[in-house]
């Protein structure tokens, strides 16, 4: 029988800063007071901490991605740490999750605060416009394949994805739509939600095509923040104070090209093969899943994700989508119950993580899921990255 | 128009961003197994050869998806235009990215057969692709 380590550890707290359109401090202040936060509703003290990761990692390129890594946060906070580990070849967002379990299953630590921080929102006043491309300067990496064609921003690169979906499934941008409105509608009811007020499918329909066919309400919306959870080895997270959640399965699989422009299904994107992983670990099915926190960078990833964890058939999401019920809060599988990406902000993955926790912990207040929700399947993605994980609150 | 942002140039995609010069298509193929390698390195991954080269291809394929920019990223970038994948004619899996051109962005649309033209910008040749006239 093997083991999994996923199932030896548990998310023991969570945290998150003011998200803001302009924070009033500075990025390394948000994730301490995200950690703090984290540590704190963990029921432990600093020094309990002993690991901490980050995805992608300090990148100090002025564009907010991500401008605190570990070495700020542990010093900010003078951690001891027995492991730490920050870096953005991983799978998805969730990577440094799934380096957390793997560093606990070596008994390098035993409570590892993970966090994520943007500064988008600053960034983009002040000099920075999310381009991909830097005049003047030729690129390398990944991106270089697509910088002479005027591929400014990873909305255009995903639209490619997206309108080969659209074409292969048939789906209607009314359907597609569904994703925004569901979301700003659970968005009214967080109050750290950044866009609170309600829009219809006429709306979506009305808002600005950014290329085709993608739109405005299609995309996350960048923010000030801070988000940091708390993964604990099992022993331990039975002795702290909130129920533990467990990590019942993961999925970090790179069973495909890793490419921007050779990813081998453009439409599904790498998802496939790491929902499959995530169910081969696992006894639990599809329809045993309470509530999903799904990638939002762009509504498509969302969509995506519905068929590829199988909560319905390949293409078979713009019925599952239609009229928008089955994913509302009283609907057959809640999605992105505080807002998502799109109108709570994009806290890139982090932001899924801690909505699940609080609506498995039932803190949602007026967005709290009914029935008691125990089993909360979550995800990351984009192009050639994606990670996914199944959470379970005994 | 606005200046191309050009790629770094190393030894593996020298020719796929200079052929052009020469009207030439360079796309990386093994001459054992004659498989098509792209991003190009030198070592074919269905033979294991090391004896991989890039080699002029017939410049013809199809548009994979592909779609229509609206948005005006920078100052100027004010007409709409085409971003695509296309795959090369020779291998079906060889997705090169590209702007179509010479064309209606509106007209492009999913498998439809283009060829490929070059642009200079400074040292390299930018490949692009039109559609096919009949
Ligand atoms: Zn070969």
């Amino acid at each position: 029988m093997t083991r999994f380590a996923e199932k030896e550890t548990a998310i023991t707290g969570v945290g998150m800063s003011v998200v803001s359109r302009g924070a009033d401090k500075s990025a390394l202040a948000l994730t301490v007071d995200a950690a703090l936060e984290a540590i704190a509703d963990a029921g432990l003290a600093r020094a309990d901490i002993d690991g901490i990761a980050t995805w992608p990692g300090e990148r100090a390129d002025g564009s907010g991605f991500s401008p605190v890594g570990c070495a700020a946060l542990q010093d900010a906070l003078r951690l001891e740490l027995g492991w730490y580990g920050g870096g953005g070849e991983a799978p998805g967002q969730y990577g440094a999750v799934f380096n957390a379990i793997g560093a606990i299953a070596a008994g390098l630590c035993r409570n590892v605060l993970i966090f994520r921080t943007m500064y988008e929102a600053t960034a983009r006043k002040t000099a920075y416009a999310n381009s991909l491309l830097r005049e003047g300067q030729r690129q390398a990496g990944p991106f270089a394949w697509y910088a002479p064609y005027y591929t400014y921003a990873a909305a255009l690169q995903q639209a490619l994805f997206f309108n080969l979906y659209v074409h292969k499934s048939g789906i209607r941008p009314e359907q597609v739509g569904q994703i925004a409105v569901n979301q700003r509608r659970n968005a009214a009811l967080n109050p750290n939600a950044i866009y609170k007020t309600p829009i219809s499918i006429d709306d979506y329909l009305a808002s600005p095509l950014i290329a085709t066919p993608l739109r405005l309400y299609d995309c996350d919306v960048p923010i000030d923040g801070a988000a940091a959870i708390i993964v604990s080895r099992m022993d331990v997270a039975r002795t702290l104070k909130n129920p533990p959640i467990r990590i019942e399965a993961i999925g970090s699989s790179m069973r495909y090209r890793n490419s921007w422009t050779q990813l081998n299904e453009l439409d599904t994107q790498a998802q496939p093969k790491v929902a499959e992983m995530m169910w081969s670990r696992t006894d639990l099915k599809p329809a045993e899943v309470d509530i999903a926190q799904l990638y939002d960078g762009f509504s498509f990833h969302t969509i995506n994700w519905l068929e590829n964890f199988g909560f319905c058939e390949r293409y078979g999401a713009k019925d599952f989508l239609d009229g928008g019920h089955r994913i509302a809060l009283g609907g057959e599988l809640p999605v992105n119950t505080g807002g998502g990406a799109l109108s709570g902000g994009r806290l890139h993955a982090y932001g899924a993580v801690h909505e699940a926790c609080t609506q498995l912990w039932d803190r949602a207040g007026a967005r709290q899921v009914k029935g008691d929700p125990r089993v909360c399947a979550t995800s990351t993605s984009g192009g050639p990255l994606a990670g996914a994980m199944l959470l379970v609150r005994d | 128009m606005i200046a191309r942002t050009l790629p770094v140039i190393d030894r593996d995609n020298e020719a796929y961003w200079t052929w052009g010069r020469d009207g030439k298509l360079a796309i990386h193929r093994c001459a054992s197994c004659e498989y098509f390698v792209h991003p190009p390195v030198p070592f074919c991954p269905r033979c294991e050869s090391r004896d991989v080269a890039p080699q002029a291809v017939s410049g013809r394929g199809r548009v994979v998806t592909f779609t229509v920019n609206h948005k005006a990223w920078v100052p100027d970038l004010t007409d709409p235009y085409v971003l695509a994948l296309v795959a090369i004619e020779e291998q079906d899996d060889v997705r090169l990215a590209c702007n179509i051109v010479e064309c209606d962005p509106e007209t492009v649309d999913f498998n439809m057969g283009v060829e490929v033209v070059f642009e200079q910008a400074e040292d390299l040749w930018v490949p692009l692709f039109r559609p096919v006239t009949a």
